[in-house]
């Protein structure tokens, strides 16, 4: 195996609300009054069903509650254990799911204000992600600009799968908004559900939703790329979470072959999307989707062409490896420095930020 | 890939030794070109009504393609009518210079894909019949796919064994985008039918099921359907297996037309990532998702993925192997793929024959 070094950034952790009366003491009366007077159930997304194998690692789920609800475990299971300097949380509480972009903007605040008091204020290490409320394009940039000026949010927090491909001219204010603040933006895998998990429908399946999740990134990367988003926003940085990444090389060959033929459709898009890729896009480590042999992995990453794209993460508490086998095999030293330190850096201006004024 | 203005009928080398092409798609001159095939009450019907798809456009696709058809702008046949509607010149622009020895016919907007069932069935039996007709009797290197109306199995799976023992069809032809992922219960008619006569089941990308092109809704560009039809044929491929397909079908071969095959060992490598944990939800499947795919799945290769590096799409065909790829141009269409250019020196005589002749006439049992 490959070991990790002390001081990396954990880039994809998910701590748990326990239940959605946890985030009643951060909604204002009227909220409180709606999720009690209606008995609104737990958002639980069928994304990460709670008991789902991959939902949590077995020696991490705890004997009582959701796995990734309890700031001791998550330090002793992850941030001591892998020895890190930060860990960026992502709340993947399904707040997107609801339909009224009301409602979903009164969650949207109470989950940002929960990570803050109850996780950020707790451990140093800790850096949080603004979950925003996409059905609003104008309630999300204001969510955004409300929480940024707690320099401990470093990223904004969009589902691979919403209401509409995440290239959309309309999302673009949250992503000037981002770029202005000096945070990246973050997808991660998931659905509100609001569309069919697949381009073709329902499936039958946890593990087929699962599965789709990478072909949803897949999509979603060209909407960005042929919409512009880059050519407006140079130094926005996005950052595909829960993705995996062995479907990269492939996906840019044929994104690449299309858009040589058929360019004079997006004339914008004034570089090849390799190169935008290596620009803006990063990708967290965890899934590896490839067999663990290093002959096969070095060749991936050869194709990959780009040492700079990886992002460490653990993926706590969801079950992507075992052990201490976070690193996939046969790494290089230098390799690991750059997923586990030099990248996120790189990513997240805040972090920087953060690290000069406290040495 | 590029448009490309080519003298007319010339290919650029000359290929000596013989090829299969697994993906042309014949066209018709006429819109009436069909009718003698199908009982005169569809005539009218479509004179009113027209066909009505799972999208809202009553000419032409959704998403205008880049050229007329989608074709190249050098195959408009001298006699007139639209690009692949001549036999003559499909002869004389593809056939005879790039030594075709089996060209598999895959005719597209042949009614599969229409809301109106007894009018998919009509049209796609007719396309069939026609096909005989216009093509396969009159140029033996050609063979016919027999088009289904998918949604509706009963009627997909009696067209199927209708044709059954008929020397003119070697696949059951499906489109990738469908009311539902292809592997749901709602199709299996097709699978045991093709089971049953011996042909394997083509997915050529491409169709409109009513389901947004993306798990996020409708994207704004062409480039976007296009490229997608790689992620579509990954939800339907994943969804065949998951399904249990291959269990219940354990002779049924399918074919993966038009969707690029680069994506095919990474996702086999999520699947099977994905069944070590979550095997208990499917506990219908005997083997790994990839060991279905290793087994039962063939891919045709235009458009190839083209990275920077030529020796990187070799390292990946060696993860699907040399046996399952089969050589396609997808004439007339605009991302025509140049047989004599897809493949640098280097690779080795067998795998060359494999990869643009043998495979395909082992697949579809031409001797």
């Amino acid at each position: 195996m490959t070991s990790p070094i002390p001081g990396g950034v954990d880039c994809d952790l998910h701590p748990a609300v326990p239940h959605l009366t946890s985030l009643l003491p951060y909604m204002n009366d009227y909220w409180r009054d709606q999720v009690t007077t209606r008995g609104m159930t737990d958002l639980v997304s069928q994304s990460y069903p709670t008991n789902s194998p991959i939902s949590s690692r077995p020696d991490w789920r705890p004997t009582q509650g959701k796995p990734g609800a309890d700031l001791a475990d998550m330090q002793k299971q992850a941030l001591d254990r892998f020895a890190v300097a930060y860990g960026i949380c992502n709340p993947l509480y399904g707040v997107q799911m609801v339909f009224s972009e009301d409602m979903q903007d009164a969650f949207c605040r109470a989950l940002n204000d929960w990570l803050a008091k109850e996780w950020l204020d707790k451990d140093d290490r800790l850096r949080g992600s603004i979950v925003i409320p996409t059905q609003s394009v104008e309630k999300s940039v204001a969510e955004i600009e409300r929480c940024a000026k707690d320099r401990r949010f470093v990223q904004v927090l969009m589902l691979v799968m919403g209401d509409m491909p995440l290239g959309k001219r309309a999302y673009w204010p949250i992503y000037a908004a981002a770029e202005r603040l000096g945070l990246a933006v973050g997808v991660h895998a998931g659905s509100a559900y609001h569309n069919p998990p697949t381009s073709v429908g329902w499936g039958s399946y946890h593990i087929e939703d699962y599965v789709a999740q990478a072909t949803a990134f897949q999509t979603q990367l060209t909407s960005l790329i042929v919409e512009g988003v880059f050519a407006r926003h140079p130094k926005l940085k996005m950052v595909m979470l829960e993705s995996g990444f062995t479907w990269l090389p492939a996906y840019l060959w044929r994104l690449h072959k299309f858009w040589r033929g058929i360019r004079m459709e997006t004339p914008w898009v004034d570089r090849a999307p390799l190169e935008i890729v290596r620009s803006n896009i990063r990708f967290s480590l965890q899934p590896v989707d490839a067999p663990p042999d290093p002959a096969t992995l070095n060749r991936l990453f050869d194709h990959m062409q780009s040492d700079e794209l990886l992002l460490f993460s653990t993926d706590y508490p969801h079950w992507q490896f075992d052990g201490d086998e976070v690193l996939p095999p046969g790494l290089s030293g230098d390799l690991v420095r750059k997923i586990m330190i030099d990248n996120p850096l790189a990513t997240y201006g805040r972090l920087q930020t953060v690290k000069e004024k406290t040495p | 890939m590029n448009v490309q203005f080519r003298p007319e009928s010339s290919a650029s080398v000359s290929i000596k030794t013989a090829i299969a092409d697994c993906d042309i798609h014949p066209a018709r001159a006429t819109n009436d070109e069909l009718f003698p095939f199908m009982a005169k009450r569809w005539h009218s019907h479509l004179e009113t009504y027209g066909k009505q798809a799972y999208h809202g456009m009553m000419e032409g696709p959704p998403y205008p393609k880049a050229q007329p058809n989608a074709s190249r702008r050098d195959a408009w046949p001298p006699e007139g009518g639209p690009q692949g509607s001549s036999l003559s010149f499909m002869q004389k622009q593809l056939l005879d210079p790039y030594n075709v020895a089996l060209g598999v016919l895959n005719p597209l907007n042949s009614g599969q894909g229409l809301r109106n069932q007894d009018m998919a069935g009509a049209i796609c039996s007719a396309i069939n019949d026609w096909q005989i007709e216009k093509w396969t009797s009159k140029d033996r290197r050609l063979k016919a796919s027999i088009v289904v109306p998918t949604e509706d199995g009963v009627t997909a799976a009696a067209e199927i064994r209708k044709r059954a023992g008929d020397p003119n069809f070697v696949q059951v032809l499906l489109l990738s985008r469908n009311v539902e992922p292809l592997g749901q219960r709602r199709y299996w008619p097709i699978y045991e039918a093709a089971q049953e006569i011996g042909l394997p089941v083509g997915v050529h990308a491409f169709g409109f099921g009513g389901n947004p092109l993306t798990p996020s809704g409708w994207p704004s560009f062409y480039i976007e359907e296009m490229v997608g039809h790689a992620q579509c044929q990954q939800t339907v491929l994943a969804s065949l297996v998951l399904e249990g397909v291959f269990e219940r079908f354990p002779k049924l071969k399918m074919v993966m037309i038009e969707a690029g095959f680069g994506w095919a060992p990474s996702l086999a490598w999520r699947l099977d990532k994905s069944f070590e944990k979550l095997h208990s939800e499917v506990p219908h499947l005997k083997r790994k998702p990839s060991e279905y795919i290793r087994n039962h799945v063939w891919w045709t290769t235009q458009p190839m993925e083209d990275p920077e590096r030529r020796e990187h799409l070799f390292q990946v065909i060696e993860w699907i192997g040399w046996d399952k790829l089969l050589f396609a141009t997808d004439y007339p269409h605009w991302d025509f793929d140049e047989p004599s250019r897809v493949l640098p020196p280097g690779v080795s005589d067998a795998n060359r024959e494999a990869f643009y002749l043998g495979n395909a006439k082992k697949l579809y049992g031409i001797s």
